[in-house]
């Protein structure tokens, strides 16, 4: 048993990890001793693990996201510190491929979606004038999911041993003959568990723009963040399912012996490639539309004018979204599929860049002329333009599958998903969070640290990732994890800009409390002289987001509201409010869904059992509750609304 | 509306049952039965098409009067299921050929190989 514990099930014999697993212990004694002293289990168990308000679960999501991004972010540094010098012992080869296999899962899956999934939480509901999302219960469903999901993939580099096939886990490199042992199995449960609750995600928010919407908000009267999760919510629901087929063939090659993906038993390996990027290319879709989203909402905003071209916006994100299954392909051109499919993908490939373009244009034509506001969100958006086209561009090179040869598997890859994903995603996803962050905490994140972060995190972001364009072509392999001298260079360069990017995001957290202690509150709800309904609501935003819904007359609702004198609190039209109950079982469930995905992780097949019996409890459970949630009196609202719009007065 | 929340769900628990013995039946036609091959197939793609129509209407709302999304919701599933299945296949046979007619280079180099093996 001792053995047992000692050489397979924790990871032992790397001074990296062991200070890992002391800092779990301490950071979770602390938090246990800050939670019993301050008596706050209750408080924590009733306002926040049971919660089914979209405005809490939006919270919880980006909280979690921020978690991630700082973990993901640790992996870089790691990683960059091993590449910056040739000869470099820092970390083995092993430990290397384990680092930038979390690095890629934990930034796409537990950061990027999480952190936009949040936002779209937190606002959707709030712009389109509902008082939740469609299915609340299932929302928290999802969340709880995702959360498990990414503790059950983190643990894998205390207990196991962590994934080491790359995040897109080729077979049959990833396959249980050449990878035996727990670590994979991390990788294939950890997203199977989170995506149930991205899938239902999907499904819940294109319900929920779909059935409530105020009256007369007609979809093309719909704020463009709102159009923009429509559609990643179609994406999510159509690409999701393939992921989960791709991952429950492999858990089964792995655990059970089947021989879809192996090398032997006419099974076919590059079978998983094929299907990873048929969800793979939609899922860069479903991080970068919600962003793009957000870029329109803060231009528009601090340009102080109406977005432009509207409807040329809407259809090119449809077009995005048409197109976004038909290019998977361009993922690994060097197969050789041969000159007509290679031919096909590059084509379809190409024609993205057209609708990306459109939006570019429209972008800059929402500016042209605008009286602009150089505050921190606009900031994010303005750095996002000119990096997010860089990243564009080496895209539309990379989509010449002859050209593709010579870059494939190289730095100038690398830098090319980077250019687009950090400057799209991640700068999308701050724009966002300084953005809507007084509407969701009552202040504003400090302006000088958000400019001070920005800076430091746009500088780096340049210097770390241009030279990698030049390092690709100079031949330097990715995921190579030791650096010929003729690299050095341009890698010092490169880890200077990683460290640079690092304070940036120092800085944005230390922002985040800096604000909380010494930020001026908000008084009214509308921080921003905004254009959409999320600011028509009281900050911080009652639980039921609107006393009263607006009858909606035109685009840009709150703009119109605030021209005509409209109000979401009106007075004599008050009716009792109905609103979801809170519930443990989403939680409890989720709970199960890791003992059960734990039991797999390590073929103990009792363990498995007994969570998916939980699971299916939980489920008869929530069949037969017939709790129809309450109603909120007109007293209580009347109450609620005087006191929060006392400000106002 | 809650009068017809608190009826017993008769119709989800038929459904949900016969989708797991259909999803049964075809493991068993295939690791147990013991039939000639094109049989087992013929009698999965059966039980996938009967357990499909389970789906739409005893879970997904087909009966519901709702025209334009769920037409719109089926076209557009109904076209990404044909891109990846025929995507899929045109994609991946290359290599794959087993008549050793020539398609692509893989499949010159399979036959290579296998003419080796002969020597």
């Amino acid at each position: 048993m001792m053995d047992f514990l000692l050489n397979e099930f924790l990871v032992t014999g790397d001074p990296l990890i062991y200070g890992a697993m002391v800092s779990i212990v301490l950071v979770s004694i602390a938090i246990v001793f800050v939670l019993t002293y301050f008596r706050k289990w209750g408080y924590l168990w009733r306002e926040w693990l049971t919660t089914v308000d979209h405005k809490k679960i939006g919270i919880m999501y980006i909280i979690a996201a921020i978690a991630m991004l700082f973990r993901g972010g640790v992996d870089a540094m790691l990683m960059r510190a091993q590449l910056t010098l040739p000869n470099t012992e820092f970390l083995n080869s092993q430990h290397y491929n384990e680092i930038f296999t979390t690095h890629g899962t934990i930034m796409i899956i537990f950061m990027a979606m999480p952190f936009l999934i949040g936002l779209m939480n937190f606002v959707v509901p709030l712009q389109i004038g509902a008082r939740d999302v469609a299915f609340p219960f299932l929302n928290a469903v999802s969340f709880w999911s995702f959360a498990f999901g990414a503790m059950l993939f983190n643990l894998s580099f205390v207990i196991g041993g962590s994934p080491d096939a790359g995040w897109t886990n080729y077979a049959p490199l990833a396959g249980p003959n050449l990878n035996p042992g727990p670590a994979i199995n991390y990788y294939l449960l950890g997203l199977q568990i989170s995506g149930i609750g991205t899938l239902a995600t999907g499904i819940n928010f294109m319900v929920t723009i779909l059935k409530m919407r105020a009256p007369g908000m007609t979809l093309m009267r719909m704020p463009i963040f709102t159009w923009s999760s429509l559609i990643t919510s179609f994406i999510i629901t159509f690409a999701f399912p393939i992921l989960t087929v791709a991952l429950a063939l492999m858990t089964i090659d792995r655990i059970f012996g089947s021989q879809f993906f192996t090398l032997t038993g006419e099974g076919m390996p590059m079978m998983w490639a094929n299907l990873f990027w048929l969800w793979g290319h939609p899922e860069v879709y479903i991080v970068i539309l919600p962003a793009f989203g957000i870029f329109s909402e803060v231009i528009s905003t601090f340009a102080r004018k109406q977005l432009f071209g509207y409807k040329a916006m809407v259809w090119s994100m449809l077009l995005i979204a048409g197109l976004s299954f038909l290019v998977w392909v361009h993922h690994f051109f060097t197969m050789g599929a041969g000159a007509g499919v290679n031919s096909l993908f590059s084509v379809t490939t190409m024609l993205i860049s057209v609708p990306t373009g459109v939006k570019i244009f429209n972008w800059l034509g929402t500016m042209y002329k605008g009286k602009i506001r150089f505050d921190t969100p606009m900031l994010w958006s303005l750095g996002f333009i000119p990096c997010f086209v860089i990243g564009g561009v080496t895209g539309v090179m990379l989509a010449m599958a002859a050209a593709d040869y010579q870059y494939h598997n190289t730095y100038f890859l690398v830098a090319h998903f980077h250019n687009v994903l950090i400057a799209g995603t991640v700068f999308g996803c701050f724009a966002g969070l300084t953005f809507w962050y007084p509407k969701m905490f009552g202040h504003k994140m400090n302006e000088k640290l958000g400019k001070i972060s920005f800076w430091f995190f746009v500088i780096g972001f340049n210097v770390c990732f241009l030279p990698m364009y030049f390092l690709g072509f100079m031949g330097m392999p990715r995921r190579t994890y030791a650096i010929e001298p003729e690299w050095m260079p341009l890698n010092v360069v490169s880890t200077v800009g990683a460290v640079l990017m690092a304070i940036g995001f120092i800085v944005f957290v230390y922002n985040i409390y800096y604000s909380f202690r010494y930020s001026e509150r908000e008084k009214t709800g509308d921080t921003w002289d905004g254009r959409a309904l999320e600011w028509a609501t009281t900050t911080p935003v009652p639980f039921y987001n609107f006393a009263t819904v607006p009858e909606i007359t035109g685009p840009e609702a709150f703009w119109k509201m605030k021209q005509e004198g409209g109000t979401t609190y009106d007075k004599d039209n008050l009716e009792p409010i109905h609103m979801p109950s809170d519930s443990g079982v989403p939680f409890i469930m989720s709970a199960f869904m890791f003992v059960a995905g734990f039991g797999l992780v390590w073929e103990w097949m009792v363990v498995a059992i007994a969570g998916l019996i939980g699971i299916l409890a939980c489920m008869v459970v929530r069949s037969f509750d017939y709790d129809h949630g309450f109603h909120v009196s007109v007293e209580e609202i009347k109450e609620t609304e005087e006191k929060a719009r006392e400000g106002e007065k | 509306m809650s009068a017809e929340n608190e009826k017993f769900p008769k119709q989800h628990i038929v459904g949900f049952l016969g989708s797991l013995v259909l999803t049964l039946a075809a493991a068993w036609a295939v690791v147990g039965s013991g039939l000639p091959t094109h049989w087992i197939i013929i009698s999965i793609m059966v039980m996938a098409v009967v357990q499909a129509f389970i789906q739409l209407f005893m879970f997904m709302h087909l009966t519901e009067k709702n025209g334009s999304i769920q037409v719109g919701n089926m076209l557009h599933a109904f076209f990404i299921a044909a891109v990846i299945i025929a995507g899929s296949v045109w994609t991946m046979s290359f290599g794959f050929s087993h008549n050793h007619s020539d398609n692509g280079g893989g499949g010159e180099e399979m036959q290579m190989e296998e003419q080796e093996h002969n020597h």
